[in-house]
C-alpha cells in the first residue's frame, strides 16, 4: 500500500458531513495555519513542498502563488478550478462528492494564504449534484465556524461561492473560466496580463485545480519538507490517477508516484490487469490530450527503462517517445480497439468544445475531424494522413490558449505510433468496417504478466 | 406561458447575485440561466432570455451570446427527460456506441429527436467525467453510469412510470 | 514627452525607437513595407481588438537586453508589447511564413472565394493576404460553412459566410454606441456574427462597421453591386456635419457618389481627425449624402500606388463628366448577346461537378462529342 493524503479517510463512513471529517482530524490545518502561521510562511511551506499543479499543466503551485499582485486596496480572489473536463479524467469529482471538506479545508488555508475573501469555486454545470454537495458542506462550515466572518477569532473573513458551469470544456483554461464566472461567453483571454495581475473582475487572481487546493492540507499539516520527501524527484506528493477504459478496477487511485505504469494497470490494488483477459494495446496516461502510446513505450522507455507513473519518467523521450502525467486521466485501450476510431472521437470533442476565438483552432480542429471520419469510413487516401499531420503541425503552438495544442496532440501521436493502422484502413475499405487492426503492430506478443 | 419568477424562483435568483460584488451581477448570469431553464419547461425561448437580461440589467445580445456559448442550455423545447448520452473516447471504447444505438431503437427516435409523447429527447454529447462509470449518460441532474441494455429499459420504465405517476 | 522611455527594438534586422508599451505590430508599422506583419483582426482604433486571427504571429528571437532568451512560442505582435533591446523576425523567420500560410489556409477554409461576386473585391484585406501568402489551390475537399444572408436594418448586409469572425464590428458596436445590439452567437467553427431574433441596427454609428470589417461580411447597401471599387475616384470631401466629423472618402464615377466612407489609412484603418479623434462617420453623411453638393470635396484621395483602387484613379478635371465607356459604345451600338453557354459545352465548366473530378482538361473532342 502506498502513502494515502487525500484519500486516506473518503472510506470513513459519513465523511462527507462536517461532523465526521472533523472528528477524523479534518480542520486541523486550519487551526495551524490562521493561529500559528502567517500567509508568507504558508507559500513558503507550499514552495518547500515542491507541489506541481494537479490539473495537467503541472505549474509550481508556491511559485504561482508568490506572483499574485498585491496593489493597495484592491481584493484579491482565490478560483477553484473545478471544471474538471478532459476526456478520461473524474478524480476533482470523486473528491468533491466523498470527501467535500478535504476541499474547503484546502480552501480556506489557501484563501488565507493568498488573501482572498471571496473565494469560487468554478465547477462544472454537469456535475450539479456536486454543486449541492458543496453547498451543503460550505453551510456546515459556515455554521462551525470555519466560513465566514472573523474565522476562529482570527479576524479573517472567507466566503466560498460555488459557480456551476453550462457545459464548455473551454473553461477549465483559466482565463475562460475567469470569464465564465464573469458571466460571459468562455473565451479565453489573451495574455497578459495574466490572471495574477489582472483575474476576475480585474483584480488578482490566483486559479488553481481542485487536487492542488486539497494537497494543501496535508502539506501543512506535515509540512512542506515532510511532504517533498513522498514520491521522486520533482514528482513530490501523491497524485490521484483516474483510470478507465478497458481494465478490471476502473477508478480513482491515489498513488504516490513511485510505482511503474506496469504496477499500476496490472497490480489488484489498481487496475487489476485488462479486462476479459485481453492484451494492451495502446494507453493515453493523462488526459485525451496527452500523446497516446503504445504497449511497448508505455511500459518501458525508449531506452529500456521500466516507467514509472509521474511527471518526468512519463514525459521521458519527450514526444516522440514519451506522453505526459497531465490530468491524471488514465485511459487504456484493449486489443480490440480502433486507434483511427479512438482519435475520432477525440478530434470530434476538440472541435465540439473550440471557442471559435482564433482561426487555427475554430478550422483546423474541425478539418481534421472530418479526415478523421473519412478514413474510419473507408474513404480516406494516402495523402490524407500527410495533410492530418501538416494540419495538426500548423494548429500546434499557434492558437491563443493550450486547446490548440490539447487538439493536435492526439492526432499527432496517433500518426507517429500507429500509422500502419491508418494506412491498413485506407488499404483495406471494406474489411475495416468489419474488423480490426488488433495487435499486428506489434513484431513480438506483448509482455502479460500472469 | 409567462416567463417571469415565482417567489421562490426570485429568492433563489436573489442569492445567486447576492454572491458577486456590487456592480458585477452579470456574473450571475450562467447560475440564472440554469434557474430560468430549470422553472420554464427545461428551455429557454427568447422571451426568457429577455427576461433574464431585464433582471441583470444587461443587454439582451449579452444573454444570447451566453446561451447559445454553453451547450447545457436548451434554446429549443424538449422531452421531459433528457437523455444525454456520451459518446467520447473513453465511452465510446466501452460500448457507448451499442447503447446510443439501443436508445434509437427503443424509443424509435434520433439524436436530437423527442418521443412522440414528449417524454424522452435523445442527445449526444461529449465527456461528462464519468469516464471510469462508462458508457453513461446525464438525465436532469443526476448521471445514469455503466449503462447496459437492461438498464436503459428499467430507466425508461422507470421514467415512464414517474410521468404516469404525476 | 521628454520623460518618455523609448524601447529600442530590431525587427527583422532593422532597429526603430519606440515608446515604452508600444506593440511590435505598431513599432513594425513605424518601420513600414513588408516589416509590418498583416492584421486581420486587430484594429488600433478599437480598445480590446487583435490577438485572434493569428496572422500577424511573429518569432521573438531574443526577449530584451536583460532577459535575452528568445520567447517559446510564436507571439501575437499585435497584442505583444517591446522590451528594449528585442529583436523580432518577421519575414526573416522561416517558422514565422509557414504558420502565416497555415493560418491563411484555415482562413479561406470556409471562406466562399465569392470575390467575382463580392463588393469587397479590391480592398479586401483576406484578398490581399491570399495573394501574398497563400497557394493557389486549396486542400479542403468538404462541404463549406454557409449561412443565409441576414440584413441589419435598411442599410447594412450581413453576409455570414464570408466573415472570418474578427470580432471588430462587435468591439465597435460596444465602443461607438450605447447599445450593443449584435454579437457572436454559438461557438467554435458555427460561431456566427448575429443579432439572435431579426434585428435592425438602429444606430447613428453603426455603419462604421462596414469599414472596419476586414472581409466582404458587412456590406454597404446603399451600394451593392452598383460598381467596382477600381472604377470609382476616390476624393476626400468634408462637410459640416452636426454628428461626426463629417471628414469621408467620396467614390465617384463622373458625378456621381455611389458610396461614402471614413477615410483609411494605408494600413485600412480609419484615419485621425486633425484634433487626434478617430474619424469615425455617422449613418447620414455615410448613407444619406450621395450628391457632389452635400458636400466640399477636396481633391483626389492618395492611393497605394500598388492597390488595384489606383487604376481608377485618373488624372484630369474632377468630378464634373461621366466617362462615355458604356458598354454599347465600346461595341458601337450593339447590346451584348448570348453566343454560348459554356456549361454545355464542357463538364470542366459545370458548377456542379468539381474540377478535381474531371478527368483531364477539355478538349476539342470533348467540344465536338458533345455537339454530336
Amino acid at each position: 500500500m502506498g502513502v494515502k493524503l487525500l484519500l486516506e479517510k473518503a472510506n470513513v463512513p459519513g465523511i462527507r458531513s462536517f461532523e465526521v471529517y472533523r472528528r477524523e482530524g479534518g480542520y486541523r490545518s486550519v487551526e495551524k495555519a490562521l493561529k500559528e502561521m502567517n500567509p508568507e510562511l504558508i507559500v513558503e511551506e507550499v514552495k518547500k513542498s515542491g507541489l506541481r499543479g494537479r490539473g495537467g499543466a503541472g505549474f509550481p503551485t508556491g511559485m504561482k502563488w508568490s506572483f499574485i499582485a498585491k496593489p493597495e486596496g484592491v481584493p484579491r480572489h482565490l478560483v477553484c478550478n473545478a471544471d474538471e473536463s478532459e476526456p478520461g479524467t473524474f478524480k476533482d469529482r470523486y473528491l468533491m462528492e466523498f470527501i467535500p471538506h478535504l476541499l474547503l479545508e484546502g480552501l480556506i488555508v489557501s484563501s488565507f494564504a493568498l488573501g482572498s475573501n471571496d473565494t469560487y469555486i468554478y465547477i462544472r454545470g454537469e456535475y450539479a449534484w456536486i454543486t449541492d454537495i458543496l453547498e451543503e458542506a460550505i453551510e456546515e462550515a459556515k455554521a462551525a465556524g470555519f466560513l465566514g466572518k472573523n474565522i476562529l477569532g482570527t479576524g479573517f473573513d472567507c466566503n466560498i461561492h460555488v459557480q456551476r458551469g453550462a457545459g464548455a470544456y473551454i473553461c477549465g483554461e483559466e482565463t475562460a473560466l475567469i470569464e465564465s464566472l464573469e458571466g460571459k461567453r468562455g473565451n479565453p483571454r489573451i495574455k497578459p496580463p495574466f490572471p495574477a495581475i489582472q483575474g476576475l473582475w480585474m483584480r488578482p487572481t490566483v486559479v488553481n485545480n481542485v487536487e492542488t487546493l486539497a494537497a494543501v492540507v496535508p502539506i501543512i499539516n506535515m509540512g512542506g519538507d515532510e511532504y517533498a520527501k513522498i514520491g521522486v524527484g520533482r514528482s513530490t506528493g501523491t497524485k490521484l490517477i483516474s483510470a478507465c477504459g478497458n481494465i478490471n478496477k476502473p477508478g480513482v487511485y491515489e498513488i504516490d508516484m513511485t510505482i511503474s505504469v506496469e504496477e499500476f494497470i496490472y497490480s489488484d490494488e489498481y487496475c487489476g490487469g485488462i479486462k476479459g483477459g485481453k492484451q494492451l494495446k495502446a494507453c493515453i496516461p493523462g488526459g485525451s490530450s496527452v500523446p497516446i502510446l503504445p504497449a511497448n513505450l508505455l511500459l518501458k522507455t525508449a531506452k529500456g527503462e521500466t516507467r514509472y507513473m509521474n511527471y518526468e519518467s512519463l514525459s521521458d523521450g519527450g514526444f516522440a517517445t514519451g506522453s505526459m502525467l497531465g490530468s491524471g486521466g488514465f485511459i487504456v485501450l484493449d486489443e480490440d480497439q480502433c486507434i483511427v476510431k479512438n482519435t475520432l472521437t477525440l478530434a470530434r470533442f476538440y472541435r465540439h468544445e473550440s471557442c471559435g476565438q482564433c482561426s487555427p483552432c475554430r478550422e483546423g480542429t474541425g478539418w481534421m475531424e472530418k479526415i478523421l471520419y473519412k478514413i474510419e469510413h473507408g474513404k480516406g487516401s494516402m495523402s490524407d494522413i500527410d495533410l492530418l499531420w501538416d494540419i495538426q503541425r500548423k494548429i500546434e503552438g499557434n492558437t491563443i490558449c493550450p486547446l490548440g495544442d490539447a487538439a493536435a496532440w492526439p492526432v499527432a501521436a496517433a500518426i507517429r505510433h500507429f500509422r500502419d493502422e491508418f494506412e491498413w484502413h485506407i488499404n483495406n475499405p471494406e474489411l475495416s468496417q468489419t474488423s480490426n487492426f488488433g495487435l499486428q503492430h506489434y513484431a513480438d506478443p506483448i509482455h502479460v504478466p500472469a | 406561458m409567462a416567463y417571469i419568477f415565482n417567489d421562490t424562483q426570485m429568492a433563489e435568483f436573489k442569492r445567486l447575485v447576492a454572491r458577486y460584488p456590487e456592480g458585477k451581477q452579470k456574473s450571475a448570469l450562467l447560475p440564472v440561466l440554469h434557474l430560468a431553464q430549470d422553472s420554464f419547461d427545461g428551455w429557454l425561448p427568447t422571451e426568457a432570455l429577455d427576461y433574464v437580461a431585464s433582471l441583470l440589467q444587461i443587454e439582451p445580445i449579452e444573454v444570447y451570446e451566453v446561451a447559445t456559448f454553453y451547450s447545457m442550455y436548451n434554446l429549443k423545447p424538449v422531452g421531459k427527460y433528457v437523455f444525454e448520452v456520451c459518446q467520447t473516447g473513453p465511452c465510446m471504447i466501452s460500448g457507448s456506441d451499442s447503447i446510443i444505438d439501443y436508445i434509437k431503437q427503443v424509443l424509435s427516435i434520433q439524436p436530437g429527436e423527442t418521443t412522440k409523447d414528449g417524454l424522452f429527447t435523445l442527445k449526444l454529447v461529449e465527456c461528462l467525467g464519468a469516464c471510469g462509470y462508462a458508457p453513461m449518460m446525464q438525465v436532469g441532474k443526476i448521471f445514469r453510469e455503466h449503462l447496459t441494455k437492461e438498464k436503459v429499459d428499467a430507466i425508461i420504465a422507470e421514467y415512464r412510470q414517474t410521468a404516469n405517476n404525476n | 514627452m521628454s520623460e518618455q522611455t523609448l524601447f529600442k527594438v530590431t525587427i527583422d534586422n532593422i532597429t526603430v525607437e519606440v515608446p515604452a508599451g508600444t506593440t511590435i505590430l505598431q513599432a513594425a508599422r513605424k518601420i513600414g513595407g513588408e516589416v509590418a506583419p498583416p492584421a486581420m483582426c486587430f484594429y488600433s482604433k478599437l480598445k480590446g481588438s487583435g490577438g485572434k486571427c493569428r496572422t500577424c504571429l511573429v518569432e521573438v528571437a531574443k526577449g530584451s537586453e536583460k532577459d535575452p532568451r528568445p520567447m517559446p512560442k510564436l507571439v501575437a505582435s499585435c497584442r505583444t508589447t517591446v522590451m528594449d533591446g528585442m529583436e523580432v523576425k518577421n519575414i526573416t523567420s522561416e517558422k514565422v511564413v509557414e504558420a502565416r500560410a497555415g493560418v491563411v489556409e484555415f482562413l479561406l477554409l470556409n471562406h466562399p472565394l465569392d470575390c467575382p461576386i463580392c463588393d469587397q473585391a479590391g480592398e479586401c484585406h483576406l484578398q490581399d493576404l491570399s495573394f501574398e501568402h497563400g497557394k493557389s489551390g486549396t486542400r479542403y475537399e468538404f462541404q463549406r460553412r454557409t449561412f443565409k444572408k441576414h440584413d441589419l436594418g435598411k442599410n447594412i448586409q450581413l453576409h455570414m459566410t464570408r466573415c472570418i469572425l474578427c470580432y471588430r464590428c462587435v468591439f465597435t458596436a460596444d465602443q461607438l454606441t450605447n447599445k450593443r445590439e449584435h454579437g457572436i452567437l454559438d461557438r467554435g467553427d458555427h460561431a456566427e456574427i448575429a443579432t439572435h431574433i431579426e434585428k435592425s441596427l438602429e444606430n447613428e454609428f453603426i455603419g462604421n462597421v462596414i469599414d472596419v470589417c476586414p472581409v466582404g461580411a458587412l456590406t454597404d447597401k446603399t451600394f451593392r453591386f452598383k460598381n467596382r471599387v477600381w472604377f470609382l475616384k476616390p476624393m476626400d470631401a468634408h462637410r459640416d456635419c452636426p454628428t461626426c466629423s463629417g471628414r469621408v472618402t467620396l467614390w465617384n464615377r463622373g458625378d456621381e457618389v455611389f458610396r461614402v466612407t471614413a477615410r483609411k489609412d494605408e494600413w485600412g484603418e480609419i484615419e485621425d481627425t486633425p484634433d487626434g479623434q478617430p474619424g469615425w462617420i455617422c449613418n447620414t453623411c455615410r448613407f444619406d449624402k450621395k450628391e457632389t453638393s452635400d458636400w466640399v470635396i477636396e481633391g483626389p484621395r492618395e492611393i497605394n500606388r500598388h492597390s488595384v483602387i489606383a487604376q481608377g484613379h485618373y488624372s484630369g478635371k474632377i468630378g464634373t463628366t461621366k466617362p462615355n465607356e458604356t458598354f454599347t459604345a465600346v461595341n458601337d451600338g450593339r447590346t451584348p448577346q448570348l453566343l454560348m453557354d459554356i456549361h454545355d459545352e464542357s463538364e470542366v465548366n459545370q458548377p456542379s461537378i468539381h474540377l478535381s473530378q474531371t478527368k483531364g482538361p477539355s478538349h476539342g473532342e470533348t467540344f465536338n462529342n458533345n455537339k454530336a
